[in-house]
């Protein structure tokens, strides 16, 4: 039921839609994120991001996170697809899918997905600037804080 | 040979100035601190391990500065994650 892979190539958001959902009536909905690439970084304009990842790792975190994602919620599928390489601003680097019979549990579990995804999954942004630097991006408390949060939610009700 | 392979990632890669390196595992290090000090103690350009937001995963999973070190194991440091 769940789909992740990590990819330099974009991801199309209807064909993954289609592929959650095509042939079933027993989901009720479908939450999704979509992250994409944002032209500034601290006031600075960017030009391009370069993600790395720890291949191999990379797989295993996003499956763990899915897994406790399905024990979380009822969920009927999960879609993970997270780009690496260069990325320009407007472009998605990120698509997260969640199906369920109903659209608390989607919701709520693709929130999950992508706060935990952005804490634990060993990815790594660097951004270029206008002027030809580039720079390693921080990691931000606030998405530690986000992550934490859902350690003490407790489980949603179907 | 009691072998680790160690990987580094991000600035750490960089800092440190290579992706991977294969270490025989020096007697008496048996956890990951015992490891990072080890490698801190090789040189200058292993000083980015001190950095304190230095992450530790083993055979690629999260790991602690308790967390056992053996022979075989793959070990990765890196810097906190920021995809999505």
């Amino acid at each position: 039921m769940a789909r992740v892979a990590v990819q330099t190539a974009p991801f199309d958001v209807a064909t993954e839609l289609a592929a959650l959902a095509t042939g079933r009536h027993d989901v009720g909905g479908i939450g999704s994120f979509i992250g994409t690439v944002r032209d500034t970084a601290g006031g600075r304009q960017i030009t391009a991001m370069t993600l790395e990842h720890y291949p191999g790792m990379t797989e295993r975190a996003l499956a763990d996170i899915v897994a406790e994602a399905g024990r979380r919620w009822p969920l009927l599928g999960v879609t993970v697809i997270h780009r690496v390489g260069r990325l320009v601003p407007g472009e998605g680097i990120v698509l997260v899918l969640a199906a369920s019979a109903h659209r608390a549990a989607a919701l709520a579990a693709t929130g999950f997905l992508i706060d935990w995804l952005k804490t634990r999954a060993p990815f790594w942004k660097r951004e270029h600037f206008a002027d030809g630097s580039t720079a390693w991006v921080e990691a931000r408390a606030e998405d530690d804080a986000a992550a934490a949060s859902w350690a003490t939610t407790s489980r949603a009700e179907s | 040979m009691a072998e680790l392979r160690i990987l580094y990632f991000a600035w750490l890669r960089e800092r440190v100035g290579r992706a991977e390196e294969t270490l025989a595992l020096p007697t008496g290090i048996t956890t990951v601190a015992a490891l990072r000090e080890h490698l801190i103690a090789r040189g200058p350009a292993y000083a980015a391990l001190a950095e304190p937001t230095v992450r530790v995963a083993i055979n690629q999973a999260m790991a602690g500065p308790a967390t056992a070190v053996g022979p075989g194991d793959e070990v990765a440091f890196f810097p906190p994650v920021t995809g999505g």
